[in-house]
């Protein structure tokens, strides 16, 4: 393998990191309504919105991936690969990350949101003030966690032929016929993103299971 | 939107869809069955006294659970003729699903394995046992039992993961699809289809451990 040909693997790596940059950010602000939505109290809401989840969870990635591809073209909605796939991620990542949060604003003490609505608080400064800097902490080791699922998912985006790492990893392979020297640099390339962050995830997990007083 | 939905490629080819969610249970299973062993394999291992082996269990589940399954699958599909193994897609997609959900097993199980307490093995050591009842008896089961849940999780999601092994091909639900949408052109019929299917299979699975907790993992109640 040449430079040239490691420099179209390192445009696609590019790809991989902006996508899922863009699923894991878009689908955090979406999983933050998830979550608040799966905890408001309205129980018909409730229900509804575990459904949503359940409908990720039990379903596979590519599955999620070809629905919103073939299903954005059926509606007459002419996008880019890019778009149609960033928005399957945001979808993919707002269920997963919203059940994460939901289980961490339920785990923060009963007691600190009736104390905070004895104090007069209104929604608002109580989730915002109160309850969500504490489920944040909580949520810290699996949403990384999670970050790292989502990395390594988007190397299906290949599959409907957007050009991120493993689709350079498959073009080179083809090209030069040494398919496990290209497919052992990919993997190297994402075990050199996802090690750190599970590195780091454990970190937070010990800190976090540690006794801090 | 001038498209009408047509689902005749879909109820003509019922018969092979159904077909490949028995394939698709059948990969589930059958890489179930291979992460178990290697699950409680590496953890004796990783427990154990050899350096080395600590060493390479340490290794095998970093390695694998930070890269993605379809570059695994890919690897293990080309590298398997170079060690001289030919095997077809779907025992390669079953050796691949094995090691995959081997690693997480290991560190699911490990977790488990770790929340017993010394002086119960030692209670164990104690009574008499030998080093691999105690490690049978007073180690693993109740680690497995404390892990069960997490356990569940993770096989639902190698359920879900076999879809992958469409890439290479291998006998399955997803492949079946692939070859139905080719012939008629009705992705979103067909795809829609079996997504409900594998949710429906997902679902399943878990009614199953469900009923093999109550069956074998409860405690006794008398």
């Amino acid at each position: 393998m040449n430079s040239q040909e490691f420099a179209f693997l390192l445009v696609g790596l590019k790809w991989t990191v902006a996508l899922s940059a863009v699923g894991f950010l878009c689908g955090g602000v979406a999983g933050l309504g998830v979550a608040l939505l799966r905890t408001s109290g309205c129980s018909r809401m409730e229900r509804v919105i575990a459904g949503y989840i359940g409908l990720f969870q039990g379903t596979p990635l590519l599955m999620q991936l070809f629905m919103v591809y073939y299903g954005l073209a059926l509606l007459g909605i002419e996008l880019d690969a890019w778009v149609a796939v960033a928005i399957a991620f945001t979808l993919h990542a707002s269920a997963f990350l919203g059940d994460i949060w939901r289980g961490s604003i339920e785990a923060v003490p009963r007691g600190q949101s009736e104390a905070a609505r004895a104090l007069g608080l209104h929604y608002v400064p109580l989730m915002g003030k109160v309850v969500l800097p504490q489920a944040l902490r909580i949520s810290l080791p699996a949403t990384v966690g999670f970050l790292v699922q989502l990395i390594k998912g988007t190397s299906l985006a290949s599959i409907v032929g957007f050009a991120e790492l493993t689709r350079a990893g498959n073009i080179i392979a083809n090209q030069i016929f040494k398919p496990l020297l290209v497919f052992a640099i990919v993997g190297t390339l994402y075990f050199l993103i996802c090690w750190p962050l599970s590195l780091y995830g454990s970190w937070l997990e010990s800190r976090l299971t540690a006794p801090s007083r | 939107m001038n498209y009408t939905l047509d689902f005749a490629p879909v109820i003509e080819g019922m018969p092979d869809l159904l077909k490949g969610c028995l394939g698709t249970f059948f990969l589930t299973m059958s890489g179930m069955v291979i992460a178990l062993a290697i699950g409680i394999g590496g953890v004796a291992l990783r427990d154990s006294r050899i350096a080395p082996a600590r060493w390479l269990v340490r290794s095998f589940v970093e390695l694998i659970r930070n890269t993605p399954f379809l570059v695994q699958i890919y690897f293990v599909f080309f590298a398997l003729p170079l060690i001289g193994l030919k095997l077809t897609p779907t025992p390669t997609a079953i050796l691949a699903l094995g090691l995959n959900g081997g690693a997480y097993a290991i560190e699911i199980i490990r977790g488990g394995v770790q929340a017993i307490p010394r002086g119960q093995i030692e209670a164990g050591l104690a009574l008499g046992l030998h080093r691999a009842a105690v490690f049978r008896l007073v180690v693993l089961k109740p680690a497995l039992r404390a892990v069960y849940p997490s356990l569940t999780a993770q096989f639902v999601m190698l359920l879900l993961t076999t879809s992958i092994a469409s890439s290479i091909a291998a006998y399955e639900l997803t492949s079946v699809a692939k070859l139905i949408e080719n012939a008629s052109f009705r992705s979103f019929e067909v795809y829609g289809t079996i997504t409900l299917m594998y949710l429906v299979m997902s679902w399943m699975v878990m009614r199953l451990f469900r009923a093999i907790q109550l069956r074998w993992l409860s405690y006794p109640v008398k």
